[in-house]
C-alpha cells in the first residue's frame, strides 16, 4: 500500500475526532509561537553580550581609593601610588580613570565640528586617564600619537574647561568626520561645550562607553587627566597576561599600608563588571532556555499521552488491520503520518502565530523584527518533536498481535 | 454527596496515575511559571505609599537648552538645578515640601574599633520623613531649624546603627561623616519603599541611603553628588559654586498638596517661579512643568523593565500550553471512561449529577496543580534570586495574595479547561455504551 492512498483514510479517522486533534494542534501552534520568539530573544542576547568591550578583560581590574584624613595629600599620592603598582612584577601597567567601560556609571559629553550653539553634535563617552592609558586599556592607536606627560592635569572638580588634546575611538571619528580617512582626522578640532576647541591627536581602534544600552557604545574619547574627585581616585589596572589574581593581592596590599588615612573599596575584576552588566541578558537567556526545554517536554508528554491514549482505543482495529496483512512498518507509518498531520495544522498556525507575537513585541517593547528563518526553522523542530513524540506509542501499536482482532474485550 | 464525588475522583485519578500525574505536573509548571512572573511584574509596579500616592507630586521644570528637549519628544528634564530645589524649598507653597539629592563619604565612627566604612548619605529636609510617613525607632527628624541652619544632624537607618552602635538608642551621640562631627538626632525603623519611588534616578529597587542630613550641607561641605547628573551646558564659574549654580540638574523634589485647589495653585505658583527665572535669563524654553502624583511618577519612569513584562507574557503563554494539553489528556481520559459513564446514566444519574462528579475530579487535579505550582513558583523565585542577585532581593518574596492567586488561577482554568470534556463526557448516550461492549 502506497503511503499517500492512507492520507485519506487517516484525515477522515481525524475528522471523527475533530476535538482531540486540534486540540494537540494548538498546542504546538502555541509551543511554536514561544519557542521561536524565545530562541529569537535569545540570539539577539547572545550577539549582545558578544560585542567586545576593547580593554583586556582577562586580565584587568579596578580599585578606589579615597583619602578622609584631613590632611591628605592627593595628588601626590596619585604619583606615589602610579609609580609603585606599575613596578609590581605582575602588573603590566595602569592608569588613573573617572569611569569604568561598560561598569554603567559614567561621563558623557557632546562634541560638534564647527563653534557655536544648537550646531549637530556628537555624543560620546568620555574617559580621563594618563599617558599610560593606552596600554593599561589595551587599545591601539590607528593613527596619531599618545598623550605626553607633560600635558596631563590634575582634576578635582574645581577647574574650568577641558585640556587641549584628546584621543578618539575610530567610531567617534566617524560620527565627527564621515567619509574621512582616519589619518586625515588627525590635527582635527572638536569644539566641546559648543565652543571650546580641542584638537584630536590619536585615533584608536575600539573602547566602549560605560552603558551597554547606549546608543553610541563605540563613541569614546581620552582626556589627559588625573581624575580625582574628593580625594577619590579609581585606578584601572591591567595585570600581565594571566597574573590578575596575584596582581590584586598584590595592589590590595600596597594601597593598604595607609589605610589610617584612606579607604580603600570596590577592587572588582573586569569580569565581574561584564558579568554585573550583562547579568540582565545572561538571566534572561537562561530562564528563557528553561521555559523552552520544559516546554518542549510538556507538549512532547502530551502527544505521547494522547497517542497512547488513541493505540489503546484501536487495538482491536490494529489487530484487524495486521490480520489483513498490514506489516508493522504500516502500522507505525500510519501513526506518524497521522502526527504529522496534526503537526502541520499546528505549525502553520504556529507560524502565523509567531509572527503575529513578534509584532506584538516590536511594537510594546521595542524588540527588533524576527529575521524570517526562524520560522521554517522552528516549523522543523516542531515536526520532528512531534515525530519523535509519537514514535513510542506507535511501535507499541505495531506490536498488537494480529490475534488481537479475534479477542473481544 | 460531595465526599462520593471525591471519592470517585480519587478512584479515577489512581486509574491512570501516569496520565493523572502529567495532568498535575502541566498545570503545576504552568502556574509555577506564571506565579513567578506574575509576583516579579507585581513587587515592580507595586505603589509604596499607596495611602498618600494622590497627594504627593513630583516637580519638573523644564530649564533645558533652547535647542533640545533634555527628554524626547519635549519633556522636563527628571531633576532639578540645585537653584530651583532650594528656591522651591524656601517658597513653602506646599503643606510640606522636601528638596533632596544623593551623596556620600566616608562614616568614621567614634568606636575605633569599627573600621571607617562608605555610605551613601541621603540629603534632604525634614519634612522628608513626615511626607512619607517614615517610621521612627529612637529619636525624630531634625527640626526646620536646623534645615536653614545646616545644622550637623544626622538620622540613621536601623542597619546603620546596628553596624555603629549595636542596635542601642543611639540618639545624642555622635558620628564622624566626611570629617566632620555630626550629633545623631534619630533611627528609623524599616523602612523600605519597592521601587523606591522618590528617586528612581538612581538604583530604582536598591536600598534607601544609609544616613540622612540636611541638604544645605550639601554647600557647606562641598559635598559631592552621587547619582545621576545632567548638563545641558557647562557651569559659568569654576568651581563648586560654578556647579551648584549651573543648569545642572541632579535634585529631586517632592511636595504634598491635599486637594485638587491646591494642586492648581501650586501649579501656578510654579508657572510664576519659572516666569520669573525668565526674566533673569534663565528658563529658555517655553513653560513646560510638570507636576505627577506617586502612582503617575512610577509610570511615566516605567519603573517595570521590559524583560519582566515579556517573561510574564510569555509564561501567561506558557500556562495555556499547559491547559490545552489538559484538556487533551482529559477529553482523553473521560472518552475512555465513556462505559463508566454509560453504565451510571443507565442506573439513574442525570445529566446534572455527571457534571458535578467531572466538575470536582477536574478541581482536584486543579487543586493538586496550584499547591504543587505554589511550590514550583518559590523555587521559581529562588532561582530568579540567584540569577539576578541583590537587585532581585526585594522583587522576589511570594506574599499570601500571591499565594492564594495562585491556587485560585490553577482552579479556575483547570475547571474551565475540563468544561468541553466535561460536556462531551455528560453528553454520552446510556444506551450506546451498553449496548456495544
Amino acid at each position: 500500500m502506497n503511503a499517500s492512498l492512507e492520507l485519506g483514510p487517516i484525515f477522515r479517522t481525524l475528522l471523527r475526532n475533530k476535538m482531540g486533534a486540534l486540540l494537540i494542534a494548538l498546542q504546538i501552534a502555541v509551543t511554536m509561537t514561544i519557542v521561536v520568539n524565545a530562541i529569537f530573544i535569545i540570539d539577539e542576547r547572545e550577539a549582545l553580550m558578544a560585542r567586545v568591550s576593547g580593554v583586556d578583560e582577562a586580565d584587568s581590574f579596578y580599585v578606589n581609593s579615597n583619602g578622609f584624613a584631613s590632611d591628605f595629600d592627593n595628588p601626590n599620592t596619585i604619583q606615589e601610588d602610579l609609580r609603585q603598582i606599575r613596578a609590581l612584577p605582575s602588573v603590566r601597567n595602569v592608569t588613573t580613570i573617572n569611569a569604568i567601560p561598560i561598569s554603567g556609571g559614567g561621563w558623557s559629553m557632546s562634541l560638534q565640528t564647527e563653534a557655536g550653539e544648537g550646531k549637530d553634535d556628537v555624543a560620546t563617552a568620555v574617559y580621563m586617564v594618563d599617558h599610560h592609558g593606552l596600554e593599561a586599556l589595551d587599545v591601539q592607536l590607528l593613527a596619531g600619537q599618545n598623550f605626553t606627560e607633560q600635558e596631563l592635569r590634575y582634576r578635582d572638580g574645581s577647574e574650568e574647561g577641558w585640556p587641549q588634546n584628546i584621543i578618539i575611538t575610530q567610531a567617534l571619528a566617524n560620527d565627527l568626520f564621515p567619509d574621512t580617512a582616519i589619518d586625515e582626522v588627525i590635527g582635527k578640532t572638536t569644539y566641546i561645550n559648543n565652543d571650546e576647541p580641542m584638537q584630536i591627536i590619536g585615533v584608536i581602534d575600539a573602547l566602549q562607553a560605560p552603558w551597554i544600552g547606549w546608543e553610541q557604545l563605540e563613541n569614546t574619547m581620552l582626556s589627559p587627566e588625573y581624575f580625582a574627585f574628593n580625594n577619590s581616585t579609581t585606578y584601572f589596572v591591567r595585570a600581565q597576561d594571566g597574573m590578575r589574581d596575584q596582581a590584586m593581592r598584590a595592589v590590595e596590599e600596597y594601597l593598604a599600608q595607609r589605610a589610617n588615612e584612606r579607604l580603600v573599596r570596590g577592587m572588582e575584576s573586569f569580569e565581574n563588571v561584564r558579568n554585573e552588566s550583562y547579568g540582565f541578558h545572561a538571566a534572561m537567556i537562561k530562564i528563557l532556555t528553561i521555559v523552552m526545554a520544559t516546554l518542549v517536554l510538556i507538549t512532547g508528554m502530551g502527544i505521547v499521552g494522547l497517542a497512547s491514549f488513541n493505540v489503546n482505543k484501536r487495538k482491536k482495529q490494529i489487530g484487524t488491520r495486521r490480520a489483513l496483512g498490514a506489516t508493522q512498518w504500516q502500522i507505525v507509518r500510519y501513526f506518524m503520518l497521522e502526527n504529522f498531520m496534526i503537526t502541520s495544522i499546528g505549525v502553520l498556525t504556529g507560524a502565523a502565530l509567531s509572527i503575529g507575537l513578534n509584532i506584538l513585541l516590536v511594537n510594546f517593547f521595542e524588540l527588533n523584527r524576527i529575521s524570517w528563518y526562524y520560522i521554517p526553522i522552528g516549523m522543523l523542530c516542531l515536526w520532528v518533536l512531534g515525530q519523535l513524540a509519537v514514535l513510542g506509542p506507535a511501535k507499541k501499536a505495531a506490536n498488537i498481535p494480529p490475534a488481537m482482532a479475534t479477542r473481544t474485550v | 454527596m460531595m465526599s462520593y464525588y471525591l471519592r470517585l475522583a480519587f478512584i479515577s485519578m489512581r486509574r491512570n496515575p501516569v496520565l493523572s500525574s502529567l495532568m498535575v505536573l502541566a498545570i503545576a509548571l504552568g502556574i509555577g511559571a506564571c506565579m513567578t512572573t506574575i509576583t516579579v511584574n507585581y513587587l515592580m509596579s507595586n505603589n509604596p505609599i499607596k495611602h498618600k500616592s494622590d497627594v504627593l507630586f513630583h516637580v519638573q521644570l523644564d530649564n533645558w537648552g533652547p535647542f533640545e528637549a533634555a527628554v524626547d519628544p519635549n519633556d522636563p528634564p527628571y531633576q532639578l538645578t540645585w537653584t530651583d530645589a532650594t528656591n522651591l524649598q524656601q517658597a513653602q507653597q506646599g503643606i510640606r515640601q522636601a528638596a533632596m539629592a544623593k551623596s556620600g563619604g566616608v562614616v568614621e565612627p567614634a568606636d575605633p574599633n569599627i573600621k571607617p566604612f562608605q555610605a551613601g548619605y541621603r540629603l534632604t529636609y525634614s519634612d522628608f520623613f513626615s511626607m512619607f510617613d517614615v517610621p521612627f525607632l529612637y529619636g525624630s527628624a531634625w527640626d526646620k531649624q536646623a534645615d536653614e541652619n545646616a545644622r550637623h544632624l544626622v538620622v540613621l537607618t536601623k542597619e546603620i546603627n546596628e553596624t555603629l552602635f549595636g542596635g542601642k538608642n543611639s540618639v545624642g551621640q555622635s558620628v564622624t561623616l566626611s570629617g566632620e562631627v555630626f550629633t545623631i538626632v534619630g533611627v528609623i525603623a524599616e523602612w523600605h519603599p519597592i521601587p523606591k519611588f522618590y528617586d528612581l534616578n538612581n538604583d530604582d529597587f536598591g536600598r534607601p541611603s544609609e544616613l540622612f542630613i540636611p541638604l544645605q550641607l550639601k554647600r557647606t561641605m562641598k559635598l559631592p553628588s552621587w547619582g545621576n547628573v545632567n548638563c545641558w551646558k557647562s557651569p559659568d564659574e569654576e568651581g563648586f559654586e560654578g556647579f551648584l549654580n549651573s543648569e545642572c540638574v541632579n535634585f529631586q523634589f517632592w511636595v504634598e498638596l491635599d486637594n485638587p485647589a491646591e494642586r492648581s495653585d501650586y501649579a501656578l505658583f510654579l508657572d510664576n517661579y519659572v516666569n520669573s527665572q525668565k526674566e533673569l535669563g534663565r528658563f529658555p524654553r517655553p513653560l513646560n512643568n510638570r507636576l505627577n502624583n506617586v502612582q503617575q511618577w512610577l509610570e511615566y519612569n516605567e519603573v517595570v523593565a521590559d524583560d519582566a513584562q515579556i517573561m510574564m507574557w510569555l509564561s501567561l503563554m506558557f500556562l495555556a500550553v499547559c491547559l490545552l494539553n489538559t484538556i487533551g489528556l482529559m477529553l482523553s481520559k473521560f472518552m475512555g471512561k465513556s462505559s463508566e459513564i454509560g453504565l451510571r446514566r443507565a442506573v439513574g444519574a442525570t445529566k446534572g449529577d455527571l457534571f458535578i462528579q467531572h466538575t470536582v475530579e477536574t478541581a482536584c487535579i486543579g487543586v493538586a496543580g496550584g499547591l504543587l505550582g505554589l511550590g514550583f513558583s518559590f523555587f521559581g523565585l529562588q532561582g530568579l534570586r540567584a540569577l539576578y542577585g541583590e537587585f532581585a532581593h526585594k522583587l522576589t518574596s511570594l506574599d499570601m495574595n500571591m499565594a492564594i492567586l495562585a491556587v485560585v488561577i490553577a482552579l479556575v482554568s483547570t475547571i474551565l479547561a475540563g468544561l468541553y470534556p466535561t460536556w462531551r463526557a455528560c453528553s454520552i448516550a446510556p444506551a450506546s455504551q451498553l449496548k456495544s461492549q
